[in-house]
């Protein structure tokens, strides 16, 4: 019976650290949702009252409310295409046997290194700038008006900046996968007369699916949290163009000073991160089965 | 049909000159072994063939047309891959219709055959699994049917029984050898293992380092081994090997008897030597003997023969059985 034995014990041994960890989940959680129901702001120096479902009324029924969801969606699913197609693309490119590889790869990974705010300030002052910024050179260069992208286009260049940075994720865990394709497999479907894009759909394309499930679900959890790109380039706007969930629920703590709505918003956030992350993986979930 | 002719091929990869020479005819309708060590070349050999690498010089001629530019698919062969090489997300049905789907057949035509196929290969109730529910002999199988729906000039099969135990391998041998029986196609077939190569050859290629040792029907090369390696290679237990005086007595370098071929006494005989090690198999007893100045030497005995470790025993070839060797390694005639 050494093995019930053991297994008591081992329940003991793992025991605090799962007390922590739950504690480390439950607290803040409690913590915010007790907030979510005060009406708290910085600004009023009276004790904290019980204000029933009334910020969450607030959040709600806030115009930006619906424009954030929206503007939210549209940096996850553009980041995520353009992350999956691009990095099926270059990894398909960087598997090809070519002088440099390890230099390479190293490069393409950079990216992942640089941290949000750096990155998009420098794709902010460097690149973006429509007076000093490398676009807008390019565009004088060749006579044409320089394009302010941060005020004419802004969530599309932050969904860039962003899809920026997740590329080299992408592209190197596609990358793994494509390298644990079978070779007789490819050699296989070559002497059936398969052509070069009928073996990408009909066997790298299957092959990738667990990879870009893993790609999806894990880039859609941080996406859903963006937040320094935005905070540093259009801090939301011009007007409410690029301010997400996570960005109004930041406003409302911080920049109105009430944390009662903010915490609410926060709640809201967490229920509807649950709702998305439900149908990711109800959608695509079933791929990493067997 | 399948006639297969190379002339002077060769392949190279940078310096290395893995297949220096080689001119090959394969009858149409034969089954061609291709047998040897591994390292030899006889998949690079077979990989030539089916066009998945290209030759460094020489042509290869199928049907009678030049096929050495020829992609693979446009050659008419099928192959079959030492590890299956099924595609693991379709079922049984669509692995073995994916070349006529590529071949852009209509799926009622395909399905049929691809039927057909399956009920040769006891696959039909086996159709709607995919490769990871079935076991390695049924995955084998799938992979022959894949290859048949084809109707190619010939068949390819790279080592495909290394990966099964030997009791499915001895079965899928049979196999094999009555799907050549029913279907007449020229099959070419590589395999390290000289069992295979002598019970389905029509004709055995032993290769060594990129070159043809010899070319025969099985009982051909067991009976006249052109050099030393191929009498070395073919038969088993290995045939016994001898150097010095004894072969000089003979004129020849190296003599080679066969371990069938050696009688063997407790009185008195040619060599004496102490058993190290007797194998009961039941039918047959196979003593390994020390002889003095030779080493080890295999014999094959009757299974009611009554030696153990330490007897010392006398061994003597038959008359007639020594196969003799030159300086060169060639047999003398």
């Amino acid at each position: 019976m050494a093995t019930q034995h053991s297994r008591i014990a081992a329940r003991f041994m793992v025991a605090p650290s799962v007390v922590l960890l739950f504690l480390w989940m439950i607290v803040p959680l409690v913590t915010t949702i007790y907030f979510s129901f005060l009406d708290y702001k910085l600004l009023v120096p009276k004790p904290s009252t019980w204000a029933g479902f009334d910020n969450y009324y607030y959040f709600l029924t806030d115009r930006t409310f619906l424009a954030s969801i929206l503007h939210t969606l549209a940096i996850v699913l553009g980041v995520l295409f353009i992350t999956v197609v691009g990095g099926i693309l270059l990894a398909l490119l960087m598997n090809m046997p070519f002088w440099g590889q390890g230099i390479v790869r190293v490069l393409v990974i950079a990216p992942f290194f640089v941290m949000p705010t750096v990155s998009a300030l420098v794709w902010k002052n460097m690149f973006m700038n429509p007076v000093n910024g490398m676009f807008a050179h390019i565009a004088k260069g060749l006579g044409l008006q320089p394009f302010d992208f941060l005020s004419q286009a802004p969530l599309l260049s932050i969904i860039g900046i962003v899809a920026w940075q997740w590329l080299p994720f992408a592209t190197l865990i596609l990358l793994t996968s494509l390298q644990s394709l079978d070779g007789e497999q490819q050699e296989a479907a070559e002497m059936d007369g398969a052509s070069v894009l009928s073996r990408f759909f009909y066997l790298t394309v299957p092959h990738l699916t667990r990879a870009v499930t893993v790609v999806i679900l894990i880039q859609t959890i941080f996406l859903l949290a963006v937040f320094a790109e935005i905070f540093v380039t259009t801090s939301g706007g011009p007007g409410t163009a690029t301010t997400t969930i996570s960005y109004l629920v930041y406003i409302q703590s911080l920049v109105k000073y009430d944390v009662g709505a903010g915490s609410a918003g926060g709640i809201i956030a967490v229920i509807l991160a649950n709702i998305v992350a439900f149908f990711a993986m109800r959608m695509i979930g079933k791929n990493l089965d067997a | 049909m399948g006639k297969i002719v190379l002339k002077s091929v060769r392949k190279s990869f940078g310096d290395v000159h893995v297949i220096p020479s080689v001119d090959l005819t394969i009858e149409n309708g034969e089954f061609v072994v291709f047998v040897g060590p591994s390292g030899c070349g006889k998949s690079t050999l077979l990989r030539l063939i089916a066009g998945l690498e290209d030759t460094s010089s020489g042509t290869i001629e199928i049907d009678g047309k030049d096929a050495t530019a020829l992609p693979p698919a446009k050659r008419g062969l099928a192959m079959v891959f030492q590890s299956y090489a099924l595609y693991p997300h379709m079922t049984v049905r669509k692995n073995i219709m994916f070349p006529l789907k590529m071949a852009g057949m209509d799926i009622e035509a395909a399905t049929k055959k691809a039927d057909a196929a399956a009920k040769v290969l006891n696959l039909t109730s086996y159709m709607e699994r995919k490769p990871g529910q079935l076991s390695g002999g049924q995955r084998q199988r799938v992979a022959i049917g894949r290859a048949i729906v084809r109707e190619p000039a010939a068949f390819l099969f790279d080592e495909p029984l290394s990966n099964l135990d030997a009791a499915l391998r001895g079965n899928m041998r049979l196999e094999i050898t009555e799907l050549h029986h029913t279907l007449k196609t020229t099959m070419i077939y590589v395999t390290h293992d000289q069992v295979e190569a002598m019970t389905m050859a029509d004709k055995i290629v032993v290769l060594q380092a990129g070159n043809i040792e010899q070319v025969g029907s099985p009982l051909d090369l067991y009976n006249h081994p052109a050099n030393v390696f191929v009498a070395g290679f073919i038969g088993s237990p290995r045939m016994n090997l001898l150097t010095g005086a004894d072969a000089q007595a003979m004129g020849a370098t190296t003599i080679g008897v066969r371990p069938e071929h050696m009688d063997i006494s407790t009185s008195a005989g040619k060599w004496k030597g102490v058993v190290s090690v007797a194998e009961l198999l039941g039918s047959d007893t196979f003593l390994h003997v020390n002889v003095e100045g030779h080493g080890s030497m295999t014999v094959r005995a009757g299974g009611d023969v009554n030696l153990r470790h330490g007897d010392t025993v006398y061994l003597s070839p038959q008359d007639g059985k020594v196969h003799r060797f030159g300086a060169d390694g060639k047999a003398i005639a």
